[in-house]
Formats: structure tokens, C-alpha cells, sequence
């Protein structure tokens, strides 16, 4: 149920992300969502990709610094609101999230959003108990 | 054990006499053997007559690195190259490298300094060393070999690198004995835990480390790892190599092998010559040496020497661990600070100490330093406020350690400039001229 993230330091400076991406190109694995979080300094590339083992791999031959992190994907509404929807549920619950990105899904009317918090099994929890639908992984790695 | 119990325990009197006689050989045969000598002493009109005593050494002029480098490379050996056995020479990072000469006897003694080392670390012939300095032009391979020799240890000249095949040799060979430097030996250690086995199990008896700068925290987690004492080795390839000066089972301190090589204190500014347990620049020089005779050479390592006799017998003087480098000393805002600080420092931040790089910039009119530090996995972590207060954190180590608040940069792994053998640490690009 959990999704293997990967997160990668970069530095913040012209080019730093090409170097990563490239890398993966090389070791064909495929990009299924990314986002970055960044300071004006250094950032955090986090990505969500097909295969995370094989890809954390060839980076860290790259000499790239990658820590696999556990976040969640959930179904929502691709319409106005879906979000919010979401995301309210999580706040009643007092859940501090950490970050969260989202991206379209093929499936139609449907997005999908992915959380991270320090609680990931309460995340999960709290989401089932109101219905909320959690990705299978292999879904979001075989997008 | 005490290799050569008559001179390592000999009494300070017998053993100044005995550096006296050798002293004035030296300047005799310096001044007229090497043209550079003789010229330097003829214009400072000091000659190898007025060498009376121990003291009359502080009449000689010192010789630098920079000396060195102009006799690049054969201009200070005494002997003709058909007495030279073998040449090596430092990295030369920060310029043209030195060449140092040695003949069959110069070896021998090199060979006896580590001998001695060895012995005060207890490995004998019983030992397996694992000796992972580099083996080539660097003196720490072959110094410690030859030792190595002399005491009847089996050694394995594995050289550095290939860290798991290291690991599956100490495991299969059964070493008892291993000599690294000290983020080499962390390094070993680490890739040994990932593997699952523990250093611990691995039946060290001894470690020895050197070649670099290291602090008491450094040694504590060497020792640590491997669940053994760790020795400090200190040497210099100008004046022949490692054993200068190696730590006895005591470890207050590295024994001077006092018969070989003649220790000064000096204040690096006045050039003046300390007493005892004051800190200064090292001088050296050597007492018995045919090749490459190098007389009051200024190391720019920071050091203290005391000559009370050893808990552990011997007489001999003990330096205490290079605290920094004379030349490494960055004075910013008009406060002295030294790259091992900064070591402290990011020790305390994570497990290991990582790689940096000292960077001071003069932008206005004020001083501004940045630690440019490289992220590892103990001190990466996915989220940004956690990162920044990593950034904070080290910050204020180094803030506690030096009074000077700097800026600190995480900076992707093995983007750093590496050097071989001692790493730079500074960058000053103020320009102060």
C-alpha cells in the first residue's frame, strides 16, 4: 500500500537536476510523479518511479545522496473541490502533514494525491475509516 | 615491548651527548656536501665550529618547504645517486613536490623509527599486519613495510582501496594488526557493519593511523569500531617518512625517536624557540641521515613537547597530536580559528566526520567564512525544516567551538576537491595583500 519514494539532495544551482534525471534515463526507469521542495541553497527532488530499488541504485553509483521514503496515494475526485475534500478529512484528524503533490490519472474524472506525514499508518487509518480509496503502489509504479 | 631498550630508555644526559655528536656530524657534512648549505650558512656566517652545544642548533637558519621545492629535484643529497636506494615524494598539492633520497642505511633507519612504533603498538612477530597506506611514491606504504619487516610481522601490503576485499582479507588472513588513516579506517569500519560483520570480531589487536589530522574524537571512535587501541603515527616525508613520532600503549603522547630526529618548538611568527609544553610549529631535523641531511625544517605543524620520562619507560620526548597546521590557521575577524575546530565541530552534527572546506571571503570590508559541508546519509533526511535545522545545528557546533559564526552550505556528496595524502582545507580567497 505504501509507495517507495525516492529522495535525492540536490544542490541549488543551474543544472543540478539534469544530472539525476539523466541518470535514470540511463538505467531506464521511468518517472511516474516528482516534485521539488526547495531553499535557495539545496533542494529535495522527490520521485515517485517504476522501479524505486533500481533506481536508487544507479544514483547512488552516481554518487547521489537517496533516502527511501514511505508515502501514500489516494483517489480523488478530479473536479473542483476534490482536494479540499481531502484534505479536510485530514484536518479534522489532526494529522500534520508533511508535503503532498498530485497528478492526473488516466482513470477518468480521477487524480491522485500523494501524502506524506511522520504518522503514515494513522494517515492510513484515519483515511480508510472515511472511505477515502489508497492506491495500491504497483498501481502508481505501473501507471 | 621496548624495541631498542639501550637507546629509547637511555638518560636525557647520555641521550643530548649522543644528539650533539650526531648534530655536528650533520652540519659537517652538509656544509660540505650540499651547495645549499653551504651558501645559506655563509651569508648568515654561521659555520659547523660554532655548533658547541644543543642550543648553538638555534644559530642555524630553518629550512622550508618552499627551500625544499627550489632544490627540486636532487639539490639537497649528500651522496651520489649511486648510493641512493630509493626516491619518493610528496603529493605536491600545493606546488612542485619534494624528492626525498635514501641510501641502504637511511632505509634501515627509517625502518628502525617503525620498528620501534610497531613495538610500542605490541605487534611482533606473532602479527598479520594489514598495511592500507598507499603504496608508491608516498612514504606511509613502504615506511611502515619496512618496519614491518624488521619486527617480524607478516605484512600485507594491501594499499588502500578495494574496502571489501580489506574486509574479507582481515576476516580470512586473520590480521591482527591494521594501519590506516583515520577516515580510511572509519570508512572500513562502516562498510564492514553494513556487510553484518562487526570489527569488533575481527580480532584487532592494534591499530596505527596517521597522515592525517585528527581529534581525540576521531580516535575514540576508531577505537570504537574496531573495539581496540588505535596509536598515533606522525612523519613527514622531507624528513624521511612515517615514524617520527608514534604513541607507546601510554598514548600521552607520540614518542620522538630523539636519536634520529632533533625536535625544536618555535613560535611561527617570532621564530623564536619554545620551552616545553608550549604549543608552536615543530621543527625537525635530521640526525642520521646519509642521503638527504634536512637541517631545522619548519613542519607548520602545531604541536607541544614534553621530555618528562614515559609511564612507559622510555625517556625519549612525546609530541603531543598535531593540533593544526601553522599555514591552516585562518584568522578572521582577529580570532585564530583552525581546521580542526571545524573537525569538532561536525563530528558532533553526525557520525562521521564528513567532507568540507573552508572557504573566507572578504566581500566588503568584513571577514565572512563558509563551511562548505558534504550531506551524508546520518545527516539527510527528507524534509527541508528538518535539513535547515541540520544546516542550524552545525552552525552553531562550529559558533560554540571557534566564537565566530559562519555560514554553513550542505553541499552534494564527492563534489568537494579531494587531495591525496593530507587533504586542504582551506580556501582564503581574501585578498590580504
Amino acid at each position: 500500500m505504501k509507495i517507495k519514494q525516492l529522495s535525492i539532495f540536490l544542490q541549488n544551482r543551474m543544472g543540478s537536476l539534469s544530472k539525476p534525471l539523466e541518470v535514470l534515463t540511463f538505467a531506464d526507469v521511468n518517472i511516474r510523479a516528482m516534485c521539488m521542495a526547495d531553499t535557495s541553497e539545496f533542494g529535495i527532488l522527490r520521485l515517485v518511479v517504476d522501479d524505486p530499488e533500481k533506481g536508487k541504485e544507479a544514483l547512488e553509483q552516481n554518487n547521489f545522496l537517496v533516502k527511501m521514503t514511505e508515502i501514500i496515494g489516494v483517489e480523488m475526485n478530479d473536479t473542483p473541490g476534490g482536494l479540499t475534500s481531502v484534505l479536510k478529512i485530514i484536518k479534522n484528524n489532526n494529522i500534520d502533514l508533511e508535503y503532498l503533490y498530485a497528478f492526473s490519472h488516466d482513470k477518468a474524472n480521477k487524480a491522485i494525491l500523494l501524502l506524506h506525514a511522520d504518522d503514515i499508518d494513522n494517515l492510513i487509518e484515519v483515511l480508510q475509516e472515511n472511505n477515502v480509496t489508497i492506491v495500491p503502489s504497483e498501481e502508481v509504479y505501473n501507471l | 615491548m621496548i624495541w631498542n631498550e639501550e637507546i629509547e630508555t637511555m638518560s636525557r644526559q647520555d641521550l643530548e651527548e649522543l644528539q650533539l655528536k650526531k648534530l655536528q656530524s650533520t652540519v659537517k657534512r652538509a656544509f660540505d656536501k650540499i651547495p645549499y648549505y653551504n651558501k645559506k650558512y655563509s651569508e648568515a656566517e654561521v659555520y659547523p665550529e660554532d655548533i658547541e652545544t644543543l642550543k648553538d642548533i638555534e644559530k642555524l637558519p630553518f629550512i622550508t618547504k618552499d627551500d625544499l621545492r627550489e632544490s627540486y629535484p636532487f639539490g639537497l643529497f649528500a651522496v651520489d645517486m649511486k648510493e641512493i636506494k630509493e626516491l619518493h615524494s610528496s603529493s605536491g598539492t600545493t606546488g612542485k613536490p619534494v624528492v626525498s633520497g635514501y641510501t641502504e642505511k637511511d632505509l634501515d633507519t627509517w625502518a628502525e623509527t617503525i620498528a620501534r612504533g610497531l613495538s610500542m603498538m605490541g605487534i611482533g612477530e606473532n602479527d598479520i599486519l594489514q598495511n592500507t597506506h598507499g603504496y608508491g611514491m608516498f612514504t606511509g606504504g613502504f615506511g611502515v613495510h619496512y618496519g614491518s619487516h624488521k619486527v617480524g610481522a607478516a605484512i600485507i601490503p594491501i594499499s588502500t582501496g578495494q574496502t571489501r576485499r580489506q574486509i574479507e582479507i582481515m576476516k580470512d588472513f586473520g590480521t591482527t594488526g591494521l594501519i590506516f588513516t583515520p577516515s580510511y579506517g572509519i570508512h572500513l569500519g562502516e562498510v564492514a557493519l553494513e556487510d553484518g560483520i562487526d570489527p569488533k570480531e575481527l580480532g584487532i589487536k592494534a591499530i596505527g593511523f596517521g597522515a592525517e589530522m585528527w581529534t581525540e574524537e576521531i580516535r575514540q571512535k576508531v577505537e570504537e569500531i574496531f573495539g581496540t587501541k588505535a596509536y598515533n603515527i606522525y612523519g613527514l616525508t622531507e624528513l624521511m617518512g612515517p615514524g617520527v613520532g608514534v604513541e607507546c600503549e601510554a598514548q600521552e603522547g607520540l614518542h620522538i625517536a630523539e636519536d634520529i630526529y632533533y625536535p625544536e618548538i618555535i613560535d611561527p611568527k617570532t621564530e623564536r624557540v619554545l620551552g616545553e609544553n608550549t604549543p608552536g610549529e615543530l621543527v625537525l631535523t635530521n640526525l642520521e641521515r646519509e642521503g638527504m641531511p634536512v637541517i631545522r625544517f619548519r613542519t607548520k605543524d602545531l604541536t607541544k613537547i614534553t621530555r618528562e620520562k614515559c609511564k612507559c619507560g622510555r625517556t625519549h620526548a612525546r609530541m603531543s597530536r598535531i593540533t593544526g597546521r601553522s599555514d591552516d590557521m585562518i584568522k578572521v575577524k582577529g580570532v585564530a580559528i583552525f581546521p580542526s575546530q571545524i573537525e569538532k565541530a561536525l563530528l558532533k552534527a553526525g557520525d562521521v566526520e564528513p567532507h568540507y572546506l573552508i572557504i573566507v571571503t572578504r566581500p566588503g570590508t568584513l571577514d565572512e567564512i563558509e563551511v562548505k559541508v558534504e550531506a551524508s546519509q546520518d545527516i539527510f533526511f527528507d524534509g527541508v525544516k528538518e535539513m535547515m535545522a541540520v544546516q542550524q545545528r552545525i552552525g552553531k557546533y562550529i559558533e560554540n567551538e571557534t566564537g565566530i559564526r559562519v555560514k554553513v552550505t550542505l553541499v552534494e556528496p564527492k563534489t568537494l576537491p579531494r587531495f591525496e595524502g593530507k587533504a586542504k582545507r582551506v580556501i582564503d580567497e581574501r585578498n590580504l595583500h
